[in-house]
């Protein structure tokens, strides 16, 4: 940064107070970099895999005959295409709705259960669903995002998740607007991705789910949501809900032409 | 029984890289549940490295080492198809061994 | 003055109740060594002496701020000569001995591990060569604590 240095001092301390903004960030930037190697998502997924092949529920079958929108078993690929629209189910899913579906309809397993612990808690209150997000995301590891709004219903979504992005309620009257509807926002030490704009919705929806060292968990995009709707404040965001499958909808599509790049690791 | 380890061995030139994440919670002892009681330290305690029947590495860990613990080092030696076995004991007595193949 | 010390860790780590007869590989964990708040003290329950600053242990991959203390990555690179342990060392942590690593011959003096520091601090890495002590500091901040809550 150029500046008409006329008064030293103030222009020195100016510049100081730029480089220290610029090396904090850098820093987080290192900190991150860092964090890469030995992610322990993979303990997520190798889980996952076990929990995907394994027979299980009163039918003993396993999820291997599980269709995800490629066909059935296919996992490769799969989540870059998600959420999607099943003739099966007449609705349209994402892919934690939709290994709900398949537990409930291939394995027996009841929907309550299927649904009962979506977002674990240490190794006493394991979530299998994480598990299994973690092992379909992680087959999904530079796949472009494809997501697809061709089915009427599927553009119902979009929009749907379109006007819930936008729409301002609550107690401090926040939107996701409001966070994520500009350039430079920052909640503390956090950038805010701008996800109105390309590079930001691509950025954010291709980095999760991830393993969140703050939680010391995996995290999926179910969880990001319902916890974005409690940082607002808002009443909570139910698991697998329409309202977060709509507003996934409208991210994932926001994201198309990306390459998938989770399960991540963050902060 | 906790989960198996993530272990990937690599020859690396005329030595093996050894990089593990081990799946344990690594409580501090120093947190308290939502009734104000202290959540227990649960750690690991002991980790072994070894190869062809030689420790390669030892260590002694405390709860500062964070969750899902993850390490890296090298040794010298080791070929492709040898195996290379760790095992850990944490403080409640639990233990786990997993092995992995030189790559 | 060595076997000494050698017999009060020996005499320490055996009230703790840590050598187990029947573990084919007798493991032995340092429990006074974890308790200890000062580089003072740990290096008592290690049985060393004072160790000294040394320009050949190096941090690697080790970042300047921490967005969460829960998880800093630290990696130590020993270039002394016969270095047999490495051992690593939060100051402001409620302990400060996270973790020892001891380095059979042909074993590289170079890892990296994650620890929790609860609050800007420095590292310190402690490397036992050839019997002496010598040690590396690095200050590491810390934007959200990571040892509670």
């Amino acid at each position: 940064m150029r500046l008409a240095c006329f008064a030293a001092a103030a222009c020195v301390a100016f510049a100081f107070a730029a480089s220290a903004q610029n090396s904090t960030t850098d820093g987080i930037a290192k900190y991150r970099e860092a964090l890469q190697e030995g992610n322990p998502a993979e303990l997520w997924e190798a889980r996952g895999e076990g929990l995907w092949k394994e027979p299980r529920g009163p039918n003993k079958v396993s999820l291997e005959r599980c269709d995800l929108g490629l066909g059935a078993g296919v996992v490769k690929g799969a989540y870059a295409q998600l959420p999607k629209y099943f003739a099966d189910a007449d609705r349209v899913m994402d892919l934690e709705t939709r290994l709900v579906w398949c537990m409930v309809k291939l394995q027996g397993i009841s929907e309550a259960d299927a649904k009962k612990n979506p977002f674990g808690n240490g190794n006493d209150k394991k979530s299998d669903i994480e598990a299994l997000v973690a092992y379909v995301t992680s087959e999904s590891r530079g796949v472009k995002m494809n997501v697809s709004v061709a089915h009427p219903k599927e553009m119902q979504m979009y929009r749907v998740g379109e006007k819930i992005f936008y729409f301002r309620a609550g107690p401090h009257d926040f939107g996701c607007v409001t966070c994520h509807g500009g350039d430079n926002q920052r909640i503390r030490l956090q950038d805010l991705p701008n996800l109105t704009k390309l590079e930001g919705a691509q950025k954010a929806y291709t980095t999760w789910p991830a393993y969140r060292v703050s939680q010391g968990e995996l995290r999926t995009f179910q969880w990001r949501l319902n916890d974005c709707f409690r940082q607002q404040r808002f009443p909570e965001l139910e698991f697998g809900s329409d309202a977060s499958i709509a507003l996934t909808m409208f991210l994932a599509k926001n994201a198309n032409g990306a390459a998938f790049d989770a399960p991540a690791i963050k902060r | 029984m906790a989960d198996p380890m993530k272990i990937r061995a690599t020859l690396v030139g005329d030595s093996t890289e050894v990089k593990v994440l081990m799946s344990h919670e690594m409580e501090t002892g120093q947190r308290k549940d939502a009734q104000g009681a202290v959540i227990p330290a649960w750690f690991i305690q002991n980790v072994t490295v070894t190869h062809g029947g030689t420790t390669v590495l030892a260590a002694q860990w405390g709860p500062a080492v964070s969750k899902n613990p993850f390490l890296s080092f090298k040794f010298k030696g080791g070929a492709k198809g040898d195996k290379v076995t760790i095992a850990w004991v944490d403080n409640r007595g639990d233990k786990r061994t997993d092995e992995a193949t030189i790559a | 003055m060595k076997s000494g010390s050698g017999a009060t860790l020996l005499a320490l780590v055996a009230a703790a109740g840590w050598l187990r007869p029947d573990d084919a590989s007798a493991q032995s964990w340092n429990k006074a060594a974890f308790d200890t708040k000062s580089m003072a003290d740990t290096m008592k329950a290690l049985g060393g002496g004072e160790p000294v600053q040394s320009k050949d242990i190096v941090f690697f991959q080790t970042p300047d701020i921490a967005e969460n203390g829960a998880v800093v990555p630290v990696g130590i690179t020993s270039n002394i000569p016969k270095t047999e342990s490495i051992a690593v060392l939060i100051e402001k942590n409620p302990n400060m001995l996270a973790a020892v690593f001891d380095i059979p011959p042909g074993t590289e003096p170079s890892l990296s591990t994650r620890v929790k520091m609860g609050q800007s601090s420095n590292i310190y890495a402690l490397v036992k060569a050839d019997g002496k002590y010598y040690f590396a500091a690095k200050d590491v901040k810390v934007t959200l604590g990571g040892c509670g809550g």
